[in-house]
């Protein structure tokens, strides 16, 4: 053991260290994080290449196969027109994300701008959206969005737009609360007195110091609207017939559920693994996120 | 420029801050508190003036009044001739990068999802709209400037101590070439060996550029170290306001001393000997301060005439001192007050 003292490295070459590769180590340490990430993953490829995946027309109907439980040509049988289940869920699959991001998204472009500056400058302003948001809120979400979508006409768009206005007020009241508790901070002072302009600072300063919450909400609030799009489907809101949605097809299987229980279960079990999955993903992304913003 | 430049950068007169405090269910305004109640001071060009006080007295609102960072309530603000209160927004924009503040906490100052060379670059992009390798060419001087390296330029705050990261708030506040530089308690929350880092970066830098600085600290040893001339505060007010030297040695108001007489001296065995004036109670509440001189309830030398009329700022030596004792009782005449007998004890709490 000579000359264990290495001389002490004064500067290693400064790497560009990115938020980003922290994040990703973090988060791999969450096991199930990880298996969800990677189900969502394949899910997302599966609905992309849906028509190379999925081993057959979703639409076509072999009456020779009505009701058919699962065999080696079904692989998780036929439907009461004969219809094969797996390609049906499968094309169904792209419905659910569709509904549940572009849902999501389409609530955050309206209520991240709005809640930003309701935050940042506040007073009159504030107080008006908040009261907007507020009377929406009193409302429960499904029946909300069930009522919407009766206005709006069924319809996976019209559906989507329900579930939009539906997460409004909770991305409205999010982003609001992030930026006031952003906005007494120092460097937002100091921003001030640099003489930035109030749309710069609420653009470059406070909406990266709020993305993790917001983040977080998007998951949560995918979640929810793989179950709601599942519901209106179901109730004849959503999807219209012939095409494929999971909760369309529970709306048509339930009535064979003791004649031919299989059918219900299928696209049963693809919405609780997937609302599961976006679950698990937002905890994992969240409990990732938190030590960013503990630090902060 | 067709005006004569003057020897004076920053006139600050009645400057006046009333917070309102409101309450119940209409919000109505239940009280006032005056923060700060008619200030009066200048800074010239290249100077550095101190703005002493303990918690409360109003020096940070004052730094914050003065970059209009907060609106006044009263009072006017001129900096290098121009009426800062009076300015349109645009205006005050510009009139931003000739003014520039560093804060207490080096921890929140700095926007910890940026890295140094986007919290440096925001004035630069800000008021010269300089972006890219332009911009990182001028940050990497400056963090040359401050002593920090080059290879900084891409790392975040929480890679840096609280030395570190008050040398970026310099740089970012330097980056402009501001002509003042309010430093609200700048090395407060640093370890006291940085301290003296930080302050001499500061003071390098004031020599090299001919910049004037607000120093505002609650820490005297270290505002006299860094400062032309100091002005006392209490309450919103200012009590004393007179060059460095003789502030220390030769206090004209009560205030002062007691002040003076909290520093801690480094030899122990002087320390022990030292009279300390201990000060009664709590200090007023701004939302009620008190009758004639606000500092008569706590004053050791206080007479009867100090709970009526509140006193003004009159010459005393190489400054300013608001006491009556100057004119009443023992007519110090702008005298020290450093050698009277105190009229009233303090009792030891």
């Amino acid at each position: 053991m000579t000359a264990t003292l290495s001389p002490p490295t004064i500067e290693s070459p400064a790497p560009r260290r990115r938020g980003s590769g922290r994040l990703l180590r973090r988060f791999a340490r969450n096991k199930w994080g990880g298996v969800a990430a990677v189900y969502l993953v394949l899910l997302v490829l599966v609905a992309i290449f849906a028509p190379l995946v999925a081993p057959m027309d979703p639409l076509a109907q072999d009456l020779n196969a009505v009701n058919q439980p699962p065999s080696a040509a079904h692989w998780l049988g036929a439907d009461d027109v004969g219809r094969d289940i797996l390609s049906r869920i499968i094309y169904g699959s792209r419905v659910s994300l569709i509904a549940g991001v572009s849902s999501v998204l389409l609530s955050l472009l309206v209520a991240l701008p709005i809640g930003l500056v309701a935050g940042y400058v506040g007073g009159l302003v504030d107080t008006v959206v908040m009261r907007l948001g507020d009377a929406l809120q009193t409302l429960p979400a499904l029946v909300l969005a069930l009522t919407l979508s009766a206005v709006l006409g069924p319809g996976l768009r019209n559906a989507t737009i329900a579930l939009a206005i539906v997460f409004l007020p909770t991305f409205l009241r999010l982003v609001r609360g992030q930026v006031i508790a952003i906005r007494k901070e120092t460097y937002i002072e100091a921003s001030q007195s640099i003489g930035t302009p109030g749309l710069t600072i609420m653009r470059k300063r406070i909406l990266p110091n709020i993305a993790s919450p917001l983040i977080v909400q998007c998951a949560v609030s995918m979640a929810f609207a793989l179950l709601a799009e599942a519901a209106l489907s179901f109730l004849g809101l959503g999807v219209q017939p012939p095409e494929p949605s999971w909760g369309r097809m529970l709306a048509t299987s339930y009535t064979y559920v003791y004649s031919a229980g299989w059918q219900v279960f299928m696209p049963g079990i693809a919405i609780v693994v997937t609302v599961l999955a976006v679950t698990l993903f937002a905890d994992a992304l969240r409990d990732s996120l938190g030590r960013e913003i503990r630090r902060a | 420029m067709t005006e004569p430049t003057s020897d004076t950068l920053l006139e600050v007169s009645g400057l006046t801050k009333h917070f309102p405090v409101r309450g119940g269910v209409l919000q109505r305004t239940k009280a006032r508190v005056r923060a700060v109640d008619g200030l009066d001071f200048t800074v010239r060009r290249g100077e550095t003036l101190g703005l002493v006080g303990e918690s409360g007295s109003g020096k940070s609102t004052t730094g914050r009044l003065v970059l209009r960072l907060i609106e006044p309530t009263a009072g006017r603000v001129v900096f290098d001739g121009v009426d800062v209160l009076k300015l349109g927004r645009g205006a005050m924009r510009d009139m931003r990068s000739r003014m520039q503040m560093i804060f207490q906490d080096p921890y929140s100052s700095l926007d910890p999802q940026a890295t140094v060379a986007d919290s440096i670059g925001e004035p630069l992009s800000v008021h010269e709209g300089l972006r890219g390798a332009k911009r990182d060419g001028r940050v990497v001087e400056l963090l040359e400037r401050v002593g920090l390296k080059p290879q900084h330029l891409h790392r975040y705050p929480y890679e840096f101590s609280g030395g570190q990261r008050q040398r970026i708030c310099i740089a970012r506040a330097l980056a402009l070439k501001p002509d003042l530089l309010v430093c609200d308690e700048p090395v407060s929350a640093l370890d006291v060996s940085i301290q003296a880092q930080v302050i001499n970066l500061l003071k390098s830098i004031q020599r090299d550029t001919g910049i004037s600085l607000l120093f505002i600290s609650h820490d005297l040893s270290v505002v006299r170290h860094v400062s032309d001339r100091i002005a006392v505060m209490y309450l919103g007010r200012i009590v004393e306001i007179g060059d460095s030297e003789q502030i220390y040695t030769q206090p004209r108001h009560p205030y002062t001393e007691t002040l003076l007489s909290a520093i801690p001296v480094p030899n122990p065995v002087t320390q022990r000997r030292r009279e300390r004036i201990l000060l009664r109670g709590e200090p007023p509440s701004p939302l009620d301060p008190p009758s004639g001189c606000r500092f008569h309830t706590r004053c050791q030398y206080a007479m009867d005439v100090c709970a009526v009329e509140e006193p003004v700022l009159a010459p005393a030596g190489r400054g300013s001192s608001a006491c009556h004792l100057h004119d009443y009782g023992p007519g110090l005449g702008g005298g020290t007050v450093l050698d009277l007998e105190p009229t009233h004890r303090p009792v030891p709490a």
